[in-house]
């Protein structure tokens, strides 16, 4: 088998399962009877186009890209967190009840105090799986469903009853479920427009985790209990341990992008801030290789569709559900081109195949 | 198509798997009552040849003809049709069914539309039983059978799908020799019905049973003539293509102190059933004791409680005088202990990992290779290309995924491991398992070596061979205890084998 | 108190029809190896098509009987070819099962949300299935109301109960779901198609997640929404786990999952002061907590699940 066979095979199935993912989600378009080209254009360049809608394309890129990095920790040490909408939630609940709390608390030491509690929150409610699993052995797929749907609750329940803003406590039912605007103490500061701080932050973490992952003997551990427990174990490695470490790193992310999201953005906590990106965190991680350097713009990527099809309701009258409808062919296509490239016997075929009818020909 | 298989036929077979060349250009034939022994080394590529007969693998050229007519099995139902029957090496039977629900499977006569008539299969599995004197349980199942009632099933199984041609994949792998004495009697006694072709590389059996040899060595046939004709010595150096003399341990030296000591080691297996029964062993140092057992008696539990990778319920397990029954694997491994453990793909390396990473499996964390959990690179790229040498892994780069390598490397990549990190003692469980003489020829040196070195290894195997050239003592296990430890000079085949059936002296 | 009782009962078997019939059909895919998270997206799909029917029927008015039988049909088709897809990824390219269950999940939930969008619009209701007071049984006091007054397809999915089980143990293709399950080599070696099996465990399985879906929305809520699936397709997942692979044991666990539901919507009738969230949650909780003391030792379970089958890849 050449070199140049190799690289061509592998260039062919990453355009056919671009071009698979693109056709589904043209058949569902084509289904509503939208017009296919004005839509991707809509999502994919309108966003682009002018620095207001790319401050908006940034500011959701930042979450994503942190709990990205989150969901790469525990999916290189072998437990998929799908979680992190949950986390995420948990973690905004932890930062708001800070910030209410100690609203007089000078800033230097108020926004990191929230933002540790951020932290904390969302790694509890990643520590839970992760025990689970360790100890256990409960399916991490289905607990961290679970926690979700709970942190959900959970969230509705405080914004309508201990964090409700006294504003709203006289409408009664009317009123809207939202704790008051924060205190200036722990908001990020903005770079430009709305566009805040947290983009640094989300630079420096991506750093953070490729050096935690790769360079430490953590990071090694971690990866050799993802990648084959059985021999991690025998090799003296604490599987259970690193495990449920992870699943810890990986909700604290989560937390963290929630605490970060409520400073820079909202200010605020209020419903539907976690905006599904819990689960658009699983597919920026898979479609960045699941490594911090592919996240970043696989982050902005998304970001990109995610405001995109903010935009597609009113301009081309797409539901914005389409987005969901894309990351979910995405991920599909992603593990199918990974098995297919990484399928020897299939690529042994198919050069013998060509070889042959290469031979016949001459 | 019912009747006799005068002759079967396959011309010029070729199978390509990615790397690898596993048939080429093979041609074979067995005649009417006929017994072909197919024999080679490990990886020689007999087990791919019966797949392709038995319509598992499609072969990339050549042709298979039943009585002179070419046949095409897609599938192995076409095979079980044209009458052939084959007995895999890995029995191919589903744990948690019955022996009847297993036959059930193939046995396509007692399947209607909406409805399974096992009652039909029970009296076919009752019927074929009795009528070759191979007596099985139908109600059973699978995983309350020993190794020997479950190839009983196996070739009921076959035998009821109505093979009229039966191919064996060394079957006496797992038997104990007095069981394999049975077997062969019994193959013998069915030539007269049957035609056989034996997978095996135990030439005393292939002697014994066969009466037509074919030797294949790396894909390709190159030899086939008369049984009879041909000495056990032709046919082995034909199989390696080179003579290879395995060495032995002769040296004889002082018993040392006692390192390792078991005593009433009580362990559950993960079926919750007593694996180990109040098992004692002491090991000395400098010395080979090798565990000999019919693997499934404890063989696998043992080496995991030592390793404090399974729990143990009662007993002590003392090492260099201290207790380590218990403990963390971590600190068994801190304590000095080596282990190449059974499945080497997936408990002894990590497979996409880098040889290089793998190399530190164990001790990542030690300062030589790490300063304040941040790993060294360059260190650990030296201590690589070290090992790669000193232990000859073929193979591309420090950077290969160790999973990539063959199996012989691979073992290679972990006895590295194991020996360069200086162990105070070694266990070797079923080290040469699937190898090819050559590699089996350096691990046996290896352990040799280390014993010299005077530590004490304690090594679990299949293979009696192995044991008897090895072991300064043969410690037999049966149903988790020790039967008894024999010095090596008492050892016999047939001693042995009696000992490892549960037969107490 | 009895009246709440009676009347919490009187919901277990309607209410637990969506995810005891998604249940047994994820229970057909792990007996045949495969594990589909995508149930949730399934569900939704059949939620979905299962309410358009007898809404484009009538306009959102009446309508004859026969649209929603329709509607349950197109609902077990359009599972069937879902469970087909996720065969194809599964199956023929062997792509690792969670992960891409996920990709099904979202998948599902995404389109069926914005198919809803375009052909619906917002809340609009049907008139769904009237109940079927059983002469004579309906009358008996207390167990009139909890078993003999229901819709017919509740009636159905419980009968299919004992027809899984007949299906799972007594039937050739119930042997092979199983044997490719446990040992796919083993039943490759007998001259089974291990992938064939699998598919049409996974279309099977589909079917009845969309048959689900489609008693949500035609005979449960009566109307689609985006939330109306909540979880139930991950719930019914765990069933599996929970019920030990089993038809009757996933039955039991259905049943209890559902008691644990209709709490939330007695809440109010009892009249005591307990947030309603944390009602909501407590089916969830309760998942958790089962999955913690049943995932150990999981004996019976079908030792391939979530193992993809290569003859040539050899071990």
């Amino acid at each position: 088998m050449t070199r140049s066979f190799k690289i061509a095979f592998k260039i062919a199935i990453i355009l056919i399962a671009a071009l698979a993912a693109v056709l589904i989600a043209s058949i569902i378009l084509w289904m509503i009877g939208a017009d296919v080209g004005a839509t991707f254009y809509t999502i994919c360049i309108v966003p682009l186009t002018n620095s207001l809608h790319l401050t908006e394309v940034l500011i959701r890129a930042i979450p994503l890209c942190i709990i990205a990095l989150g969901i790469t920790v525990a999916y290189r040490s072998g437990i998929i967190n799908i979680g992190a909408e949950g986390q995420m939630a948990m973690g905004i609940l932890a930062f708001t009840g800070v910030a209410l709390a100690f609203p007089s608390v000078p800033r230097p030491l108020l926004l990191p105090l929230a933002l540790i509690a951020a932290v904390i929150g969302g790694g509890i409610w990643g520590f839970i799986p992760g025990i689970l699993k360790a100890k256990l052995n409960v399916s991490e797929l289905l607990s961290t469903v679970m926690l979700n749907y709970i942190a959900a609750q959970f969230y509705s329940l405080c914004l309508r009853t201990i964090y409700l803003d006294p504003a709203e406590q006289g409408l009664g039912a009317a009123g809207t479920p939202q704790s008051m605007r924060l205190t200036d103490n722990v908001w990020i500061g903005r770079i430009s427009g709305r566009l805040h701080y947290g983009l640094i932050i989300a630079l420096v973490l991506a750093f953070l985790i490729f050096f935690l992952m790769w360079k430490t003997t953590i990071g090694f551990r971690m990866r050799a209990a993802g990648a084959e427990a059985r021999a991690a174990r025998y090799g003296g490695i604490n599987v259970a341990f690193y495990v449920a470490l992870a699943m810890v790193i990986s909700g604290a992310f989560s937390g963290l992008a929630g605490g970060i999201e409520i400073a820079g953005v909202h200010r605020r906590a209020i419903e539907g801030v976690t905006n599904n990106y819990g689960f658009s965190g699983v597919v920026v991680a898979l479609f960045g290789g699941l490594h911090p350097f592919g996240i970043v713009p696989a982050s902005f990527f998304f970001g990109l569709l995610i405001y995109g099809a903010t935009l597609a309701p009113s301009r081309v009258g797409v539901p914005a559900n389409i987005v969901q409808v894309m990351q979910g062919v995405i991920i599909i296509v992603i593990v199918t081109a990974q098995m297919v490239l990484s399928n020897t016997y299939f690529q042994d075929r198919l050069w013998r195949r060509i070889s042959h009818r290469m031979k016949k020909e001459a | 198509m019912e009747g006799k298989i005068t002759e079967l036929r396959m011309e010029h077979i070729t199978k390509r798997f990615p790397g690898v060349l596993a048939s080429d250009d093979i041609s074979i034939s067995v005649g009417e009552g006929e017994v072909l022994a197919l024999v080679g080394e490990n990886g020689a590529g007999k087990t791919t040849l019966m797949n392709i007969l038995m319509g598992l693998y499609q072969p990339d050229e050549g042709r298979i003809l039943i009585n002179g007519s070419e046949v095409r099995f897609r599938g192995p139902e076409d095979a079980f049709n044209a009458g052939l029957g084959m007995v895999h090496q890995q029995y191919m039977l589903v744990q948690n069914m019955t022996v009847t629900e297993n036959i059930a499977l193939g046995y396509k006569k007692a399947w209607q539309p909406f409805r399974l008539s096992l009652s039909d299969v029970r009296r076919r599995v009752v019927e074929i039983s009795e009528r070759y004197s191979l007596s099985v349980n139908p109600d059973a199942y699978i995983w309350q059978l020993s190794v020997g009632e479950q190839q009983r099933v196996e070739l009921v199984k076959t035998l009821c799908l109505g093979a009229r041609f039966l191919i064996l994949d060394e079957p006496t792998s797992a038997l104990t020799p007095q069981e394999t004495d049975e077997l062969i009697a019994l193959l013998k006694n069915m030539t007269s019905e049957l035609s056989i072709i034996f997978i095996s590389h135990k030439l005393q059996e292939v002697k014994a049973l066969s009466n037509k040899v074919s030797i294949l060595r790396h894909g390709k046939v190159v030899f086939s003539g008369n049984t009879d004709e041909h000495s056990s010595q032709d046919i082995a150096a034909m199989m390696t293509g080179h003579s290879i003399e395995l060495p032995k341990n002769v040296d004889k030296t002082e018993p040392g102190n006692v390192v390792l000591s078991i005593k009433d080691l009580c362990v559950m297996s993960d079926r919750k059933t007593l694996a180990l029964n109040h098992l004692s062993l002491d090991i000395r140092e400098g010395e080979i004791v090798g565990l000999a057992g019919v693997s499934g008696n404890g063989q696998r539990e043992l080496s995991e409680a030592i390793n404090g990778l399974r729990h143990v319920e009662s007993g002590s397990i003392s090492f260099f005088g201290k207790e380590i029954a218990n403990f963390t694997p971590r600190q068994v491994i801190d304590e000095g202990m080596g282990y190449i453990p059974e499945e080497r793909n997936t408990e002894g390396i990590v497979p996409s990992f880098s040889i290089r990473e793998n190399f530190v499996l164990k001790d990542v964390a030690e300062r030589q290779f790490s300063d304040k959990a941040i790993v060294k690179k360059k260190a650990l790229d030296e201590y690589a290309e070290t090992l790669v040498k000193d232990f000859d892994v073929r193979c591309p780069g420090i950077n290969t995924a160790a999973g990539s390598l063959s199996g012989g490397n691979i073992q290679k990549v972990i006895l590295a491991r194991e020996i360069e990190r200086k162990p105070r003692f070694l266990i070797a469980v079923y080290p040469t398992r699937g190898l090819d003489l050559g590699a089996v020829e350096f691990i046996h040196q290896q352990l040799l070596a280390i014993r010299r070195e005077g530590i004490g290894v304690l090594l679990i195997s299949e293979e009696l061979d192995e044991i008897m050239d090895l072991s300064d003592r043969i410690a037999v296990i049966y149903k988790g205890s020790i039967q008894k430890v024999l010095e090596h000079d008492e050892a016999t085949r047939a001693r042995l084998g009696v000992l490892m059936a549960g037969v107490s002296e | 108190m009895l009246a709440i009782l009676t009347n919490m009962l009187s919901m277990c078997i309607p209410f637990s029809v969506a995810l005891l019939l998604a249940s047994i059909g994820e229970m057909f895919n792990q007996r045949a190896g495969v594990f589909n998270l995508g149930c949730e997206g399934v569900m939704a799909m059949g939620a979905f098509i299962g309410m358009l029917i007898p809404f484009a029927a009538g306009g959102g008015g009446a309508v004859s009987e026969w649209y929603n039988v329709l509607g349950f049909a197109a609902a077990a088709v359009l599972g069937a070819l879902l469970g087909l897809f996720f065969g194809v990824v599964t199956i023929t390219f062997r792509a690792p099962q969670g992960i891409a269950g996920i990709g099904l999940q979202m998948f599902g939930v995404g389109t069926a949300g914005t198919l809803f969008r375009h052909f619906v619009g917002g809340t609009q209701s049907i008139p769904g299935i009237p109940d079927i007071e059983i002469p004579l049984l309906s009358r008996i006091p207390f167990l009139g109301d909890v078993f003999f007054s229901h819709n017919a397809v509740a009636y159905l999915a419980y009968l299919f109960i004992p027809v899984a089980w007949y299906i799972l143990f007594k039937t050739p293709w119930g042997l092979k779901v199983r044997a490719v399950g446990t040992n796919p080599r083993a039943a490759d070696s007998m001259g089974i198609n291990v992938s064939r099996t699998r598919y049409e465990a996974l279309m099977l399985g589909g079917a009845l997640a969309g048959l689900a879906g489609a008693y949500l929305s035609i005979a449960q809520a009566k109307m689609f929404s985006d939330t109306l699936i909540s979880g139930r397709g991950f719930i019914a997942v765990a069933l599996v786990y929970f019920g030990h692979w089993h038809p009757l044991q996933i039955m039991g666990g259905a049943l209890l999952f559902t008691f644990a539901q209709t709490f939330q919507t007695q809440i109010q009738s009892m009249g005591i002061s307990f947030p309603y969230e944390l009602a909501v949650m407590l089916p969830y909780v309760l998942v958790i907590v089962v999955l913690s003391f049943t995932s150990r030792n999981q004996t019976t379970a079908p030792t391939s699940l979530g193992k993809p089958f290569n003859r040539e890849m050899r071990t």
